[in-house]
């Protein structure tokens, strides 16, 4: 194949499947249970120095008590996937976790505007920056979860973002065509929260499943967040719903509201609220850092912060937005829940 | 007569006038979702909207917040995967993208990643997200613009998202699928769209008390104008009723 002008960008990750293959020979594929704390988790499977890629997308279904912990636990230096990434973004910018990024979408919250602390934190020269687009990122994923060192796409051609990308352009050797290389990305650590998962790492979402799947297949390592633990004998009721296999999983947390605050599909909905209070704070780094404190440093785990956050009143909310429940009639007592 | 509306609205009811009934169209975040939701509603009953996480068919009932949310597939046809919505695209089955950027210049390029040089930006923006692959895989794309002379530039300071890129004939010479492209402009001022022959942006019509001049005047190009202008119509009451009523009760967009 004729190779024609690619990227500049830096690879940040090894796309060679036999460098992948050797690891993944070592990981156990025996049912045991990898039941344990976040803080556990964190303290076992993210280093220092490593590349984390976070399921979900930005405002939904993201893991967001173990990137709490990851900030809280001070990891430095990580390589960071920027696929869709908004409040997880957020998040490892307010700790100034990582110091290289493969950006597909970074600094946003979609419609709710951009994150000054991410902006600042992008801006200041502390983070390397190779571009992609948001399937090409996925297709990276693919690539790796084939088992393959690139996958072809069209995305990107012509354009200033492929020429800051880490991607190869060559001549198609069917059509002729310019054809762009997609180098496969295995994440060393991959984080992400589901709906259910057993004691082994079997775990079931529900709804749109982004580029999990995909995710699950192509990182070395993963901590899998669930909102609820099952058991085994119901993922073998139904073995169709299992969308992450249990051999691909490294630990298993049980997270409820795990993904607050951002939209947990069918459960509770985004505490927009929240999210903007995050982003008016963010205006002011010194008031932000006494923020990040308050809600993650000085909290002991996640659900210190959920009942800063309102605790289960604030959660019951949510989950009547997500189902469209109406709020009953408190007879104007506003602060009633129940 | 309509009564008053935002700037916002007018882009919402012009973007959803260009939905084609029994079509799928990839919605954006923002404005293209309400545009969506008003022609579901109004004129398009039968479009399919397609998110790029994975929502399809979606009958939008809530106004998402974001493009993988729960409203993003709320009694839709299937809830997949950003991978199947992405092939899907590159398999050509996807008519109309709709689309937003920080800039854009006369080819229709969008810059969404930075202003300044890339390796340390003056001011860092998201990045492509989508859109890229969106303004590559979809065969017509339609861009949402607020217009004025720093957002329409003869170059934009990268080009995140193919539009025409230097001319006729580049898209496909860089590789990209043949005979897609951007297919019109809603800016707040009029309606544009790209010349058959040279690939340049074009105005084909004029907002409500709009004149020419005034395009011409807040756009950084030398902007071709269509022999025969359209006026375009202002939001009806029943597109702003429908709106403010139903679409965005909350008023998130006004």
């Amino acid at each position: 194949m004729k190779e024609l002008p690619g990227g500049i960008g830096e690879l940040f990750t090894s796309p060679d499947p036999d460098e992948a293959r050797a690891h993944f020979r070592t990981k156990s594929r025996a049912l045991t249970n990898k039941l344990m704390t976040v803080k556990e988790a964190v303290r076992r499977f993210v280093h220092d120095g490593d590349y984390l890629a976070v399921g979900g997308f930005g405002g939904v279904r993201i893991p967001t008590a173990v990137l709490h912990e990851i900030v809280r636990q001070g990891r430095k230096r990580l390589g960071f996937a920027g696929h869709t990434a908004t409040h997880d973004n957020q998040i490892m910018a307010a700790g100034e976790c990582f110091d290289r990024c493969d950006i597909a979408y970074v600094v946003g919250l979609e419609a709710r505007g951009l994150s000054p602390q991410s902006r600042r934190y992008f801006e200041s020269g502390k983070v390397k920056m190779t571009e992609w687009t948001n399937a090409g990122l996925y297709w990276r994923y693919q690539a790796a979860a084939l088992g393959v060192p690139f996958i072809p796409g069209r995305s990107m051609l012509g354009t200033d973002t492929l020429k800051y990308s880490g991607a190869k352009v060559v001549e198609c050797p069917y059509t002729g065509k310019p054809l762009v290389l997609f180098p496969a990305l295995y994440p060393d650590i991959a984080v992400i929260h589901v709906h259910e998962a057993d004691v082994h790492g079997n775990a079931r979402i529900q709804g749109t499943t982004i580029a999990d799947q995909t995710l699950a297949r192509a990182a070395k390592h993963i901590i899998l967040t669930a909102e609820k633990i099952i058991s085994t004998d119901e993922i073998r009721r139904d073995p169709s719903l299992t969308r992450i296999p249990y051999y691909a999983v490294d630990a298993v947390c049980e997270a409820p509201y795990g993904g607050y605050p951002s939209n947990m599909p069918y459960l509770y909905f985004s505490d927009e609220e929240h999210l903007r209070l995050w982003l008016e704070v963010e205006k002011d780094p010194v008031a932000h850092q006494k923020f990040i404190d308050k809600y993650i440093r000085n909290t002991r785990d996640f659900n210190e912060y959920l009942q800063l956050c309102g605790g289960l009143g604030r959660m019951i909310e949510l989950e009547r937005l997500e189902r469209l429940i109406p709020k009953p009639d408190t007879y104007g007592d506003e602060r009633e829940v129940l | 007569m309509a009564d008053k509306y935002t700037p916002s609205e007018l882009l919402i009811c012009l973007s959803a006038r260009l939905i084609e009934d029994g079509s799928m169209a990839f919605i954006g975040t923002g404005i293209p979702m309400l545009a969506a939701s008003l022609a579901q509603k109004l004129t398009a009953p039968n479009l399919v909207p397609i998110f790029e996480f994975g929502g399809l068919g979606a009958i939008l009932e809530k106004l998402p917040l974001a493009v993988g949310d729960m409203r993003t597939f709320n009694k839709g046809l299937m809830a997949s995967s950003i991978c199947d919505i992405m092939e899907t695209a590159q398999r050509g089955y996807i008519e109309y993208g709709f689309l937003g950027g920080a800039q854009i210049d006369l080819y229709g390029n969008l810059n969404s990643t930075v202003i300044g040089p890339q390796p340390k930006p003056k001011v860092r923006l998201p990045g492509s997200g989508g859109a890229n692959d969106v303004g590559s895989l979809c065969w017509r794309t339609i861009m949402i613009m607020r217009h004025d002379k720093r957002r329409f530039l003869e170059q934009v300071d990268f080009i995140t998202t193919p539009g025409y890129l230097d001319g006729p004939g580049a898209r496909e010479k860089a590789g990209l699928p043949a005979g897609t492209g951007p297919y019109r402009v809603v800016s707040d001022l009029g309606l544009l769209g790209f010349d058959e022959k040279t690939c340049r942006m074009k105005l084909l019509a004029l907002n409500p008390g709009v004149t020419t001049e005034q395009v011409l005047n807040h756009t950084g190009f030398e902007l071709l104008v269509a022999d025969h202008l359209e006026r375009n119509d202002p939001p009806h009451d029943d597109e702003l009723r429908v709106l403010r009523e139903e679409v965005d009760p909350d008023g998130l967009y006004r």
